[in-house]
């Protein structure tokens, strides 16, 4: 009988602890991949995502009024980049500002790709 | 091997040529302002966003445009009574309140009702209209990075100044120059 009760007691009391460890994510994943992309402006290196700053926790609950008026991802991103400038979002947009950081990469693959080949081409021709 | 050497110079001042441009676009970098303001630099004109908040004391709704309205010129600024900081220039803004067309509206940003009073007990009251912002969403609508932040702007709501971070002495100067013109 006491083995019982005991056993009853054990069931419920584990329950009871693993109700109050259980983990709700309060973030739906919209909100969560809209946070990932935004630069949270007070950290060093963080996302809004990441962080736990005033700053980020009220951008969440920011994001998750415009979703809730039906905004949609870019909205939002072009919102908070008029307000906090191109800064605050991770992927650069092309602009006359960032025209360089788009070129430089394919430029430099064509800029190699010709010595390869030229090189080739010499050896070859010798 | 006169051929060779040639080539070797222009090599080296060609790798010369990439350290220097490469050390000029990252030094560049380096030195440029990161914060933002909203648009100042291209010469565009900005204006400040309208919303309601509840006042700290009545927890009547105020709209922002209506309140700015008012006065020639209008210091909004966002402060709590956890930010070491505001307490700073709690007596810069309590300076510039006896002026006789500028109002200051202070926006309480996340704070304890209970905490706010204390703190304009203790520190002295230098706003006309006190907003409370709970979740800190208006102040992000603002485009504000957090506690302490001041605005400066006409009855148009236009921002003629925004300063990030504590007021200092030259800040107060420059307001009073606007103000008085």
């Amino acid at each position: 009988m006491i083995k019982k009760k005991f056993m009853v007691f054990l069931f419920l009391f584990i329950n009871f602890f693993g109700i109050c460890y259980s983990e709700t994510e309060p973030y739906s994943k919209l909100e969560n991949d809209i946070a990932k992309n935004l630069r949270c402006l007070i950290c060093q290196g963080q996302s809004i995502y990441d962080s736990n700053s005033e700053f980020a926790l009220s951008m969440r609950i920011y994001i998750k009024d415009q979703i809730d008026r039906g905004h949609s991802k870019d909205q939002i991103y072009n919102m908070l980049v008029k307000k906090y400038g191109q800064w605050i979002v991770y992927d650069p947009g092309y602009s006359k500002k960032t025209f360089l950081l788009w070129f430089i990469p394919i430029l430099f693959f064509l800029l190699g790709g010709a010595i390869i080949y030229l090189r080739i081409y010499k050896s070859k021709k010798l | 091997m006169r051929f060779l050497e040639k080539k070797k110079i222009t090599l080296s001042f060609l790798i010369l040529v990439f350290f220097v441009f490469c050390f000029l676009v990252f030094n560049k970098a380096l030195f440029k302002d990161k914060i933002y303001s909203p648009e100042f630099k291209d010469g565009k004109t900005t204006y400040l966003v309208d919303f309601s908040l509840p006042e700290l004391y009545s927890a009547n709704e105020i709209k922002l445009s209506e309140v700015i309205e008012n006065k020639d010129f209008s210091i909004i600024n966002i402060w709590a009574s956890w930010c070491v900081p505001c307490r700073e220039e709690n007596d810069l803004l309590k300076s510039l309140s006896s002026l006789s067309s500028l109002q200051i509206i202070g926006i309480n940003y996340k704070d304890r009702k209970k905490n706010s009073i204390k703190f304009l007990n203790d520190y002295g009251n230098p706003f006309k209209y006190n907003l409370v912002d709970k979740d800190g969403t208006e102040s992000i609508n603002l485009g504000a990075y957090g506690v302490p932040e001041t605005f400066l702007v006409n009855k148009n709501r236009k921002i003629l100044i925004k300063i990030i971070g504590p007021i200092n002495d030259k800040d107060v100067k420059k307001i009073r120059e606007i103000v008085n013109d």
